[in-house]
């Protein structure tokens, strides 16, 4: 039952994440971040930060990688700490 | 999306520094004690680290036509309390701010505000008042999630607007701006960390539904 509700959740999210593809919505789809800076642009004409990142990723794909890195090590952490939660159940049952 | 390095003048990115380390010192502190009472405590602050870590990477399109990433913060906020998460979001932030040159170290502070206490601040009470209600935990954990993701790009709007307040119809004009940018389109993504929050918080506690779920996680009951 929990299994079931558990991939119906995850079903909905990603439903939600298709649903501007699917609804054939019109748009760059650029980050928010990069909109928020023009907006800036066009409230200060000629405003440039006043500080550069100490490092940028050198490319896309570059930034791509260390994006996936981090949901990769957040996952991998999560997925642990599940299945080992998961197998150590049944021992503090007969514990207590 | 967190606001770009070098884009909010120096006395208001000082300003967000200092309104943001109390949290963060105290947090900490909250940290030390939790780790030291309940040891069993620390599988589910780690996991409440990598669930920030995995959603504030995945950034996902919107119906409005572009693109935001989740917080992930709400998790740990219900199961610890807010105060942790200031540490937990800055360690996050960090991380994309050094190596992604996502979000700023000089707009660190205003981050901080935003992601790791405005948001989780938020999701704790939402799920104080949604539980109190005698809501079951599933729909608490759910709207906590949701609605902490809302507020942190609420306050984003916010802080920007304070920064860069619209020529003609000043503050609350810019607010109307920066939060038609990005609380607009962070409607569908707060609704998908919220039903993903769920999933994560089942999966850990192994007790969908159960009264006593979060309090196993948090090492409350054992």
């Amino acid at each position: 039952m929990a299994a079931n509700r558990s991939l119906l959740l995850v079903a909905a999210a990603a439903a939600i994440m298709a649903a501007p593809f699917v609804l054939g919505i019109e748009g760059e789809f650029k980050g928010n971040d990069d909109r928020a800076s023009e907006a800036i642009a066009e409230a200060r004409p000629g405003y440039e930060p006043w500080f550069q990142p100490l490092w940028k990723p050198p490319s896309g794909e570059v930034e791509t990688m260390l994006f996936a890195v981090q949901s990769a090590l957040g996952a991998g952490l999560l997925g642990y700490i599940i299945g080992r939660r998961r197998s150590s159940a049944p021992r503090d049952v007969t514990r207590r | 999306m967190h606001i770009m390095e070098g884009y909010l003048p120096a006395e208001h990115a000082a300003g967000w520094f200092i309104a943001s380390a109390p949290f963060v010192i105290a947090g900490a502190i909250r940290l030390k004690r939790i780790v030291h009472d309940r040891p069993q405590a620390k599988m589910t602050l780690a996991a409440a680290g990598a669930f920030t870590f995995v959603l504030s990477a995945l950034k996902m399109p919107s119906v409005t036509g572009s693109c935001s990433h989740p917080t992930g913060t709400g998790l740990g906020a219900v199961v610890f309390g807010p105060a942790v998460m200031a540490v937990l979001g800055t360690i996050v932030l960090l991380f994309q701010a050094l190596l992604l040159a996502h979000g700023g170290l000089t707009t660190l502070g205003a981050n901080v505000f935003s992601m790791a206490i405005a948001g989780p601040w938020v999701s704790y009470g939402v799920w104080r008042l949604v539980k109190g209600m005698g809501a079951p935990v599933g729909l608490a954990v759910f709207l906590a999630a949701a609605l902490g993701d809302l507020a942190t790009y609420c306050v984003t709007s916010v802080q920007l607007a304070l920064a860069y307040p619209d020529p003609a119809s000043g503050i609350i004009g810019g607010v109307l701006k920066f939060g038609g940018i990005f609380a607009i389109s962070q409607v569908p993504l707060a609704v998908a960390e919220g039903l993903l929050t769920v999933v994560v918080m089942n999966a850990l506690s192994g007790r969908a539904g159960m009264a006593d779920e979060i309090q196993v996680l948090s090492g409350e009951v054992k």
